[in-house]
C-alpha cells in the first residue's frame, strides 16, 4: 500500500515536471550514440536512433497516462450513464440496453478495439475512443446492478411520495449513491486502458511511431532485441508493468476499503 | 374518503401477498390496521401510498379512481398522501443531513422558498432540536431519525397520513412523542390516517376505527401462513 502510493506518487511527479524541467528533446536523434548500453550519461541506455531512453520513457508514461486517464473516464461515464438509464427506468429499457450491452461483451474487445481504431487515422483520440467504446460494459453491468439494489429501497419511495420527478430521484439520490463504485471502476480501469493502448501501439495501429508511448517503445525494439539489446525492450517494459501494477494495487486497497467483504465484479 | 376495494397486489403475479383487500378511510378518521407480521399490510399500505401498483382492484381517492402509480401518478396525487416508513434508516437518503431531508419534498416540488418557515415550523412539532438539523442520519439515534421522517411526511401538508409501524422500532416516549405529533397535524389540519401495525394496545388508543387484518382481506382465500419476521414474503416460496 505504501509503496503504491510512493510509486504512483513519483510517477505522478516525474511525467507532470521531468518534460519543463529538464527542457531536452525526447526526439533529438544522435547516430553517433546509438544504441548504447545503460551508463551515467544515459541510465536506460540509448535506442537505434541514438535518442536517449530514460527521457523517451517518461514521455511515453505520460503519453499512456494520459490515454489511460481520459479513457477510463470516458469509458466511466458512458458505462454510468447507461447502467443508471437501464437501472433507474427498468422495464424494457432495462432488457433492450444489457441485451446490447451482452452483445457487444461477447465480441472480444481487444478485437473490437482494433476495429474501431482502424477506422480512424493514427493518433491519440482514436486509441482513446477504442479503449473507452470497450471498457465501459463492465462499469454500466455494476452501476445497474447497484441502481437495481437501491430503486427498491423505502428512501426511494419516500422521494416518489414526496413528489420527487425521475430525473430528481436518478441524480438526487441514485447517482450519489452509485458514484463510489463508478470511481472505483475508473480507477481500476485506468491500467488496463495503459495495457489496451501499449497493446495496439504494438501492433502498430495505435499512436503514430514518432510519439514516444510505451507500446511505441518496445516495438521499436523488437528489431533491436534479436540482436541482443535488452535495454530498450526492458525498460519500457518495467515502465508498463511498474506504475500499471502500483495504480492497480492503490484502487484495489480503496476497494477493499469501500466494500471489505463484496469482491468487484470488475478483475484486471 | 381513501377508498381500497378488492385490491389484489404482491411481487409476484402467481403468489398475489395480498388477496381482494378492501378497506375506507374517512377524511379525518383515524384508521388503525392491525395484522402479523408478513401477512401483506405493509404492501396494502404502499398500495394505499400510490407506491405499488395493484394487479386488480380500484383505489378511489375523494371519489376519483386512482390509474396510475408511482412516477406515472400525477404529483398532486402522490404528495396529498404522507407516508412513513417502519425503519428510518432504510427510508432515509443516508448523504442528505437532516434538514436537508425534511426539506427534500419542497425542493422536489418547485416550493424552495417555504423551507425556512415550515423547517422553523415543524422541528418542534416532531420534537427535534435545532442542532440536530446539520448532523447526518448515522450521526442521530432512531428515534431521532424516525421524527425527521415525520417532518419529511407532513412538510407538504398531506391530506392522508400513512404510517406504515411507524414506531415498531422505538421506545415508549419516543412513540408517545410521534403519536402526539401526528395527531396535532391531523387536529389542526384534519387529514386521515391509516396506521398499519401490530401493536393492538398502541392502535386501539390512537385509532378511532381499528381492522383486523382477517376483515379487510378476503378469509380462506389460501393465503399461507409463512414465517414470521421475513419482511418480503416474495423471496420465501410459499409452503406447500
Amino acid at each position: 500500500m505504501r509503496v503504491s502510493v510512493a510509486l504512483v506518487g513519483g510517477i505522478v511527479l516525474a511525467v507532470l515536471l521531468v518534460p519543463p524541467l529538464v527542457q531536452l528533446d525526447q526526439q533529438a536523434v544522435d547516430l553517433g550514440a546509438k544504441l548504447l548500453p545503460p551508463s551515467w550519461s544515459h541510465p536506460f541506455g540509448t535506442d537505434d536512433l541514438g535518442r536517449d531512453l530514460l527521457l523517451r520513457c517518461i514521455y511515453g508514461l505520460r503519453v499512456s497516462l494520459l490515454v489511460g486517464v481520459a479513457a477510463a473516464l470516458t469509458a466511466t461515464v458512458i458505462g454510468t450513464a447507461v447502467g443508471a438509464t437501464a437501472g433507474a427506468l427498468g422495464g424494457w429499457v432495462d432488457r433492450g440496453v444489457m441485451r446490447v450491452v451482452d452483445t457487444v461483451a461477447s465480441v472480444p474487445h481487444l478485437l473490437l478495439g482494433i476495429f474501431i481504431v482502424a477506422m480512424f487515422r493514427p493518433g491519440l483520440w482514436p486509441v482513446v475512443v477504442s479503449v473507452a467504446l470497450t471498457h465501459w460494459l463492465s462499469t454500466a453491468r455494476i452501476v445497474r446492478a447497484e441502481v437495481l439494489s437501491l430503486r427498491s429501497h423505502p428512501y426511494i419511495d419516500a422521494a416518489v411520495s414526496g413528489g420527487a420527478s425521475r430525473w430528481r430521484v436518478a441524480v438526487r439520490h441514485l447517482l450519489p449513491a452509485v458514484l463510489p463504485q463508478a470511481a472505483l471502476a475508473a480507477a481500476l480501469m485506468v491500467p488496463h486502458a495503459m495495457w489496451h493502448e501499449s497493446a495496439l501501439s504494438f501492433l502498430g495501429l495505435g499512436l503514430p511511431t514518432h510519439m514516444a508511448s510505451l507500446g511505441n517503445l518496445i516495438q521499436d525494439a523488437r528489431g533491436s532485441l534479436l540482436a541482443g539489446q535488452w535495454w530498450p525492450t526492458l525498460f519500457p517494459g518495467l515502465f508498463i508493468i511498474v506504475p500499471t501494477l502500483a495504480i492497480a494495487g492503490l484502487a484495489g486497497a480503496w476497494r477493499e476499503r469501500i466494500n471489505p467483504r463484496r469482491r468487484s465484479e470488475l478483475m484486471l | 374518503m381513501l377508498e381500497l376495494h378488492d385490491i389484489t397486489a404482491g411481487y409476484d403475479r402467481k403468489a398475489p401477498v395480498v388477496r381482494n383487500a378492501s378497506l375506507t378511510v374517512a377524511p379525518g378518521e383515524a384508521v388503525g390496521l392491525l395484522g402479523p407480521s408478513g401477512c401483506g399490510k405493509s404492501t396494502l399500505a404502499r398500495v394505499a401510498a400510490l407506491l405499488h401498483r395493484p394487479e386488480s382492484g380500484t383505489l378511489l381517492l375523494d371519489g376519483e379512481p386512482v390509474r396510475h402509480w408511482r412516477h406515472r401518478a400525477p404529483r398532486d396525487l402522490r404528495t396529498a398522501i404522507g407516508v412513513v416508513f417502519q425503519q428510518p434508516r432504510l427510508s432515509a437518503d443516508p448523504r442528505l443531513r437532516l434538514i436537508d431531508l425534511i426539506a427534500e419534498p419542497l425542493r422536489a416540488t418547485g416550493r424552495r422558498d417555504e423551507v425556512p418557515d415550515r423547517i422553523t415550523e415543524l422541528t418542534p412539532a416532531v420534537g427535534l432540536t435545532p442542532d440536530l438539523l446539520d448532523r447526518r442520519p448515522h450521526e442521530v439515534s432512531d428515534g431521532q431519525l424516525q421524527r425527521a421522517c415525520l417532518a419529511r411526511a407532513l412538510v407538504l401538508r398531506p391530506r392522508w397520513l400513512i404510517c406504515d409501524e411507524m414506531t415498531a422500532m422505538l421506545d415508549a416516549s419516543t412513540t408517545a412523542a410521534l403519536v402526539a405529533a401526528v395527531e396535532n397535524y391531523r387536529a389542526a389540519t384534519g387529514a386521515g390516517l391509516l396506521a398499519v401495525g401490530h401493536d393492538q394496545t398502541l392502535l386501539r388508543r390512537w385509532c378511532d376505527r381499528l381492522l383486523h387484518w382477517d376483515e379487510v382481506a378476503a378469509a380462506g382465500m389460501g393465503k399461507l401462513p409463512r414465517a414470521s419476521g421475513l419482511r418480503e414474503p416474495s423471496v420465501v416460496p410459499p409452503a406447500t
